[in-house]
């Protein structure tokens, strides 16, 4: 598919920081994302990697400290304007004394191009609680609502920000199936989420973020190896770094202190590279890296700068 | 894509509030037989020159039309408070247009308060030509300018837990201040500062009924610094509100 420049999405140095009694968070650190039309992307991290400051930036809703957002060659209040943007935020209520069916009628009628209402709440599976108010549905509900209001734009991208939050194994299932059938008419996707298997599954690409950083991104089978790997923690004085990157099976090294951190796609081979090489390695642990764990090692301690 | 579908849903899920309703609707309707009834046969209300009936009704109506269009604010403050505004900001629905949507449903709650009292009104004995009506109306209506942006104000400056003591409080001083539960005084401290206050030429609005000049420059001008002042706090406080959320 050949794309022109005002096809993408661009985040280019895109910085920001929040004041906290602790002194400042860098929740965003000059970041750099280009995202096709067409892409479906997950943005992966732990909670606090930045993932939502992100989003928000490329919505408009937070302005950035430092750093350009383009979407499809427009800033981000100019798209929204235009009725480019269909967004599911993380957090947020729905009005009261409205049916979900009014609701989404509602929320259709701002949109330029809109999908058919009977036909977002057939593609989202919401058709059962359809006629109920909106301030007496469940909590998964309430999500699937929102993702309805979010899909009726027929937005040209959609943003959603840890969209199945709440929602029950059949309510996610209802979700990504949408989901998918939405992406599969060319639209632009964007959505965050913590979970690796998400990511794995749903994406096209995955970006991973940690601490505010982009520390990978690429096709989910490199990430899920990346992540789902496991980790060699060893006592090894004076270490050379750049050496132990280079052992076979070692896809990112660290240290603290006196310790090195390997991430390992193959910990098996890893293990014995690095006794081999340096036998006086002492303390060793070998852990399966949770999603948490992986990332925290990925980055090191500049977290705390 | 006009705003058209959005305030009509605006305008039914607000008088689909029930509870909203009974109270903001039934409560000066309520104080209006409470006050009025007992003195339906007084000609002049407190050396003001009106009947009580009317004199009441046209305060009730100050009172009952300063808390409807003040409620936008309570709307407004609510759904910031459950992150539909942020909702919202996403949408290509304009910030023109919704306020439009709260400003259109303060002044339909506003017209359903007057019109009910202006009926109670009937019961009293309250009479007046069809003209004397529509234009006490009008002016009531445009008095309600700085209230409908004091809406807005009060919406994104305060959290909706506040904010309900705070419009409750206001139009209460309000009322009293600009003499809509009895007649100010027609002269001394309590008089002068009536007529700095938008709620004392609401009730002034009742003069048309009696053949007199409802506002005069005085009035206007008062009204008009009201309403100027209190469109530009909003729109400020609506400013610094998006920058920060």
């Amino acid at each position: 598919m050949v794309e022109s420049r005002d096809g993408r999405i661009e985040l280019q140095g895109l910085t920001k920081s929040f004041d906290s009694p602790q002194g400042p968070v860098h929740a965003v650190r000059a970041i750099d994302v280009t995202i096709g039309r067409g892409e479906t992307v997950a943005l992966l991290g732990p909670n606090g990697a930045g993932k939502s400051t992100t989003l928000d930036m490329l919505l408009g809703l937070t302005e950035p400290d430092g750093g350009t957002v383009s979407l499809f060659g427009m800033q981000p209040t100019a798209a929204v304007d235009a009725g480019a943007i269909g967004a599911m935020l993380q957090t947020g209520a729905l009005i009261r004394d409205l049916s979900v069916r009014e609701l989404v009628t509602v929320m259709a009628s701002l949109y330029p191009n809109p999908l058919g209402v009977d036909e977002v709440i057939e593609l989202t599976g919401i058709g059962e609680f359809a006629g109920r108010h909106t301030h007496k549905l469940s909590g998964g509900e309430t999500q699937r609502a929102r993702f309805a209001i979010a899909l009726v734009s027929n937005a040209e991208l959609l943003v959603l920000d840890e969209p199945t939050v709440a929602m029950d194994v059949e309510g996610r299932q209802a979700f990504w199936r949408a989901m998918r059938e939405f992406a599969a008419g060319g639209k632009t996707v964007v959505f965050a989420t913590h979970y690796l298997e998400e990511a794995d599954s749903y994406a096209d690409r995955v970006v991973l973020m940690a601490h505010g950083r982009i520390v990978a991104d690429g096709p989910p089978n490199e990430i899920k190896a990346m992540v789902g790997s496991k980790t060699i923690r060893a006592t090894l004085p004076g270490a050379d770094l750049a050496e132990l990157a280079q052992l076979p099976g070692v896809t990112a090294v660290d240290s603290r202190g006196e310790a090195v951190v390997l991430a390992c796609s193959d910990s098996d081979q890893a293990i014995r590279a690095l006794l081999a090489r340096f036998p006086e390695a002492r303390d060793i642990e070998i852990t399966g890296a949770g999603l948490e764990e992986a990332f925290l090692q990925l980055t090191g301690d500049e977290a705390d700068e | 894509m006009s705003a058209a579908t959005y305030i009509r849903y605006e305008l039914l899920r607000t008088f689909r509030n029930k509870r909203f309703m009974i109270f903001s609707l039934g409560f000066p309707l309520a104080l209006y037989y409470l006050i009025a009834a007992p003195n339906r046969n007084v000609g002049d209300l407190g050396n003001s020159g009106i009947s009580a009936p009317l004199y009441i009704m046209c305060g009730l109506a100050a009172f009952g039309t300063m808390s409807a269009m003040l409620s936008s604010g309570a709307r407004i403050a609510g759904e910031r408070a459950v992150g539909w505004n942020r909702q919202l900001r996403i949408t290509p629905l304009t910030t023109r247009n919704y306020f439009r949507a709260k400003v259109l449903t303060g002044y339909a709650l506003a017209l359903t308060s007057l019109l009910l009292l202006y009926t109670a009104g009937a019961t009293l004995g309250v009479s007046m030509a069809a003209g004397d009506w529509v234009q006490m109306t009008l002016l009531i209506l445009v008095g309600l300018i700085p209230f409908a942006a004091a809406g807005i104000l009060l919406g994104h400056l305060l959290t909706v837990d506040s904010i309900g003591p705070v419009i409750g409080g206001l139009t209460a001083l309000l009322s009293i201040l600009g003499g809509a539960w009895f007649p100010i005084a027609s002269s001394g401290t309590m008089h002068d500062l009536a007529q700095l206050v938008p709620s004392y030429w609401l009730v002034q609005a009742s003069r048309i009924a009696v053949g007199g000049q409802a506002w005069g420059a005085t009035g206007w001008i008062v009204m008009g610094a009201w309403a100027a002042a209190m469109i530009v706090l909003a729109g400020r406080a609506y400013r610094r509100d998006t920058k920060r959320a």
